[in-house]
């Protein structure tokens, strides 16, 4: 038999099953991420591997790639972001609905990368969050696999109150992200 | 009319221009000459319109800071194609970095106009007479002109390299 999901911790008996609502929206949401590609260069060419039949993406529950922000989980920044690409990625993250997840795709998304140049931003995380580093110069496909697999681990496991937390928060306003 | 070779074309230049010739130098097979700056616009106008020479292609437009020839630090390189002639020609026009300006090439060629925002942008070079001289490559918050030699190359925010490890 194949094994979809992993079923939660929960009390089971005959024609019941009971497990507490972050596991039960942690699973859902996990297996049904709308991705938003943010592709510039070479690590976005991967990503296009990645979402091809032969490593095929959709089998994690990302079949759907949203290339709206406002209705996308998971953003995807794959390649070299330019100093002045920066507003317009830190638009897009503004753009998206909580919950929001971000995975930084190869050197250059991560760190500037070989680009250690005044004309590139050294790290994405130098503008908005990021919740999943994938190293490599591209990384192969299963390894933004793997990054896709890390994001799922936190989905399913991140509490329904985190997003409201103080922490959460304040953690925004040090990017001078706006929150409701 | 047969295609001119670069002998021709000097002969060409030194008849119409002369003592205007600064320097020149053949490399790599293209003839290079070396004129005032005040007079440049007038020289490519000039070819532009020339019936013989009919260099009516500007190929590039760019800049040059070498930071030791004192009094020359800063250049404009301009690089023109004669489609009918089947022959390009270079022109350089250096001043000092004290008086970075340099009369706009917009009103003989309208493709002058983006190859000057971006040599103002990289270099600081103010082209007078330009009708639109802004950034038009780095974003417009940068604060100076970053292939000045005076600049490095590497982001100064970058913090996860070690100087001792790049030599720096």
């Amino acid at each position: 038999m194949v094994n979809i999901a992993e079923q939660p911790e929960g009390f089971e008996g005959q024609g019941f099953f009971a497990t507490k609502l972050d596991s039960a929206i942690g699973l859902a949401r996990s297996y049904s991420l709308w991705p938003l590609p943010f592709a510039t260069s070479c690590c976005g060419i991967e990503f296009m591997a990645t979402m091809g039949a032969n490593y095929d993406l959709a089998r994690f529950g990302s079949e759907r790639l949203s290339f709206s922000p406002r209705q996308a989980d998971l953003l995807m920044v794959m390649g070299t972001i330019a100093k002045k690409m920066g507003p317009v990625l830190k638009q897009v993250y503004d753009q998206m609905a909580e919950p929001k997840w971000v995975m930084s795709v190869g050197a250059c998304a991560c760190s500037g990368g070989i680009f250690d140049t005044y004309s590139v931003l050294q790290g994405i995380d130098t503008i908005i969050p990021v919740d999943v580093y994938v190293p490599g110069c591209p990384p192969r496909p299963e390894q933004i696999i793997d990054g896709l697999i890390k994001i799922q681990e936190l989905v399913q496991n991140e509490s329904l109150r985190r997003r409201n937390s103080d922490e959460y928060k304040k953690m925004l306003e040090s990017y001078h992200i706006e929150t409701l | 009319m047969a295609y001119l070779n670069n002998t021709e074309l000097l002969a060409h230049l030194s008849q119409s221009l002369g003592e205007k010739i600064l320097n020149q130098e053949d490399t790599f097979g293209m003839l290079c000459i070396e004129v005032n700056r005040n007079e440049i616009v007038d020289i490519i106008s000039n070819l532009k319109s020339d019936e013989n020479l009919k260099m009516q292609f500007l190929t590039d437009l760019c800049g040059i800071h070498y930071p030791d020839n004192k009094g020359k630090e800063l250049g404009v390189v301009y690089h023109l194609h004669s489609l009918e002639n089947n022959i390009r020609l270079r022109l350089k026009t250096f001043f000092s970095i004290e008086d970075p300006t340099c009369p706009t090439l917009t009103s003989v060629f309208d493709a002058a106009n983006w190859m000057e925002r971006e040599t103002f942008d990289f270099y600081g070079i103010q082209f007078q007479g330009h009708p639109d001289l802004r950034r038009i490559l780095n974003m417009d918050s940068m604060d100076y002109h970053p292939m000045r030699k005076e600049y490095a190359l590497e982001d100064e925010t970058r913090t996860d390299k070690s100087d001792k490890f790049f030599g720096r």
